[in-house]
């Protein structure tokens, strides 16, 4: 691995370590697929699957994956778009599974969303303006008319548009227009979580830059804290304090992102990162790729103990039996491999 | 798509609205002769209905016993019935009562089965389940008798007309409307919309229910031909409107009847009205399918 040649691609972060904001506890989130009424048995996709972190306050942590690996629905979970069909969440100190209806109303204002793509994520019937002004006025946030228009011209100012834009409906704006107001419509609830859900994945390069900056700006100066979903590995590294990596609905690594990127202990995580390209074609040609053989195996019937294991260049007999937990291996490094250097023995579940 | 909105950037947004819905309007007419001409048909019928107390030669509840059965003359045009009523007239005050319940009927019949479909819809699981075997049970009686069914039970006044012709249109409406919904449902700013914590109300009818616009405008037009034709066909039966106002059902029937081969013009003209409404409104509603129909599909 080079890795030490990537870290120049990282932006300084001064991340408060701040206290827990968010503990997500052995979440699991099961889909039933077709069975039912003639249909036969019905299957059950894992999609999460006891995945377990924590984000403090301030910070952003940065949720990698395959599409399919569950990064999403770990997001969705958090944002309660999606009941968890076992573990915990914990937001504040309250596990958010246990609120009532009303009281989940009040816990949303403060966790919030920035979806994938601009175009389907706002309303195309509503004006950029009623879009904004609408939250201010259901939580009573602002509850004054006259004053609403003031804080809606305002939230466009933050992220970068004109106050004018308020009177245009979605399909006037460009992509990275309308991601900014997806952005002001979460800002609007003066949230203390972000979930972004792959925010600039959709967007042109030259436009997710921007986005990215907006998104850092954003955070020094509300004091926001971020879960930066993406599949992006340069974007999360730029971005994210912490990285988790996701491998079919399990959680297979988290540390921070210089350790990740530097001494990466899941082989999966060594595989990814081998996948990034250098933008310098000597280290390029010079360096040695990990590549996977294989596809990543339907989450309909994941392969017994590791389920990375098909695929593994490491994988041992032990591998198809054991199902490995994410444990601690190093201070502040978790990773889920029986065959990392520093793996408690005998600790993983038969 | 992308000339015409570049062009309305630097307008302002209410300019850009008007005339957008004058070049839809312009290409509707250009592209769909015959669903113009329905248009036409339809809106000479509401002009006719309002401006009923000026137009029409007679009181349509006038008698006239000197001029029993007077077939079509210059005094009166369409003839007179077995009471000596002007047949003109009373076709043009009939407009008024096809045109009040068959609006009535199709706006409500069409608005409740949105918003039950769309909740349906947005609910999912055991919810829709049960909402949909309901409008199932619904939708299997065939229009006229669950109608039928429903005057013989809450009364035959106008108000209980327009409630019993609705019913068998709210299922109808609500299969179609949920399914566009189902996919409604799975756009992001649904998801936004959740996430903001707005009740569900509130997503459902400002956040889903303007989205599935193409499809409930298309199930209106098609209920307005549908509910005039219902309206006849129960005021025929002596189930709907109620001697001695004038509704072209109610036309064909008693006198009308007896009087067919001597007094043909009684039971021809109301019949040619009731045809000629029926087809305008099919004829616009069908071609607004079609003009919208594209945008259906692309949600």
């Amino acid at each position: 691995m080079s890795t030490a040649e990537m870290v120049a691609g990282e932006a300084p972060r001064t991340a408060p370590a701040g206290d827990v904001i968010l503990e997500v506890r052995n979440l699991v989130k099961h889909f039933q697929v077709g069975g039912g009424f003639l249909g036969g048995p019905p299957q059950v996709v894992k999609a999460v699957d006891d995945v377990s972190f924590t984000i403090r306050r301030g910070e952003t942590l940065g949720l990698v994956g395959e599409s399919g690996c569950g990064k999403t629905t770990t997001g969705r979970c958090i944002l309660l778009l999606e009941r968890p069909t076992s573990g915990q969440v914990i937001f504040e100190g309250r596990d958010l599974m246990t609120l009532s209806p009303a009281e989940v109303r009040r816990v949303r204002r403060k966790i919030q969303v920035i979806f994938q793509d601009p175009y389907s994520s706002l309303n195309p019937r509503i004006t950029i303006g009623q879009m904004l002004d609408e939250p201010l006025a259901v939580h009573g946030i602002v509850p004054e008319r006259k004053a609403r228009q003031d804080r809606v011209r305002e939230l466009l100012t933050v992220v970068g548009l004109l106050p004018s834009m308020a009177s245009r409906y979605p399909h006037e704006l460009s992509g990275g227009q309308r991601q900014r107001v997806g952005i002001a419509r979460a800002l609007a609830m003066e949230p203390s979580l972000i979930v972004c859900d792959e925010p600039v994945s959709a967007l042109d390069v030259s436009i997710q830059a921007q986005i990215i900056t907006l998104l850092e700006d954003l955070q020094e100066r509300f004091n926001l804290t971020y879960l930066f979903v993406a599949h992006d590995l340069s974007v999360v590294r730029h971005i994210s304090d912490r990285v988790a990596v996701m491998y079919l609905g399990k959680m297979a690594e988290i540390t921070d992102r210089t350790t990740l990127y530097a001494e990466p202990l899941h082989p999966y995580t060594k595989a990814l990162l081998s996948a990034v390209p250098i933008p310098d074609p000597e280290v390029e040609a010079e360096r040695q790729r990990t590549v996977l053989g294989g596809e990543v195996p339907s989450a309909l019937r994941p392969p017994p103990g590791c389920v990375f294991h098909p695929r593994c260049p490491i994988a041992i007999d032990e591998c198809k039996r054991v199902v490995p937990e994410c444990l601690e291996i190093r201070p502040g490094h978790r990773a889920a491999c029986i065959r990392a250097p520093g793996y408690p023995a005998g600790a993983a579940n038969a | 798509m992308s000339a015409t909105t570049e062009g309305v950037l630097v307008e302002p947004a209410s300019a850009a609205r008007r005339r957008r819905w004058l070049d839809l309007t312009l290409s509707f007419c250009r592209r769909r002769p015959l669903g113009a001409i329905g248009a036409g048909v339809v809106i000479f019928m509401i002009l006719v209905a309002v401006l009923a107390p000026w137009i029409s030669p007679y009181d349509p509840l006038a008698i006239d016993f000197a001029a029993m059965l007077a077939a079509p003359s210059a005094q009166h045009w369409l003839g007179t019935d077995a009471f000596g009523r002007d047949v003109l007239s009373r076709i043009i005050y009939g407009s008024q009562t096809a045109l009040i319940v068959g609006f009535g009927a199709a706006f409500i019949g069409s608005t409740v089965g949105a918003v039950i479909g769309v909740a349906s819809a947005y609910f999912g699981g055991r919810i829709d389940l049960v909402i949909q075997r309901f409008m199932d049970i619904l939708i299997s009686f065939p229009l006229i008798i669950l109608a039928l069914a429903m005057v013989a039970v809450l009364g035959n006044n106008l108000p209980n007309l327009i409630a019993a012709m609705t019913v068998p249109m709210i299922p109808r409406c609500a299969l179609v409307i949920r399914s566009s919904a189902l996919s409604v449902r799975e756009m992001p700013y649904v998801d936004a919309a959740r996430a903001l914590g707005y009740r569900h109300t509130r997503i459902i009818l400002r956040h889903m229910l303007p989205n599935v616009m193409a499809p409930y405008l298309i199930m209106l037009t098609a209920f307005l031909g549908q509910a005039i034709l219902l309206e006849a066909s129960l005021s025929f039966l002596g189930l709907g409107v109620q001697e001695p106002t004038a509704a072209w059902g109610l036309m064909l029937r008693g006198a009308a009847v007896e009087f067919a081969e001597t007094a043909p013009w009684m039971a021809l003209f109301p019949g040619l009205a009731i045809s000629l409404a029926v087809f305008a409104f099919n004829l616009f509603g069908d071609s607004l399918r079609d003009a919208l129909d594209p945008k259906l599909r692309t949600g």
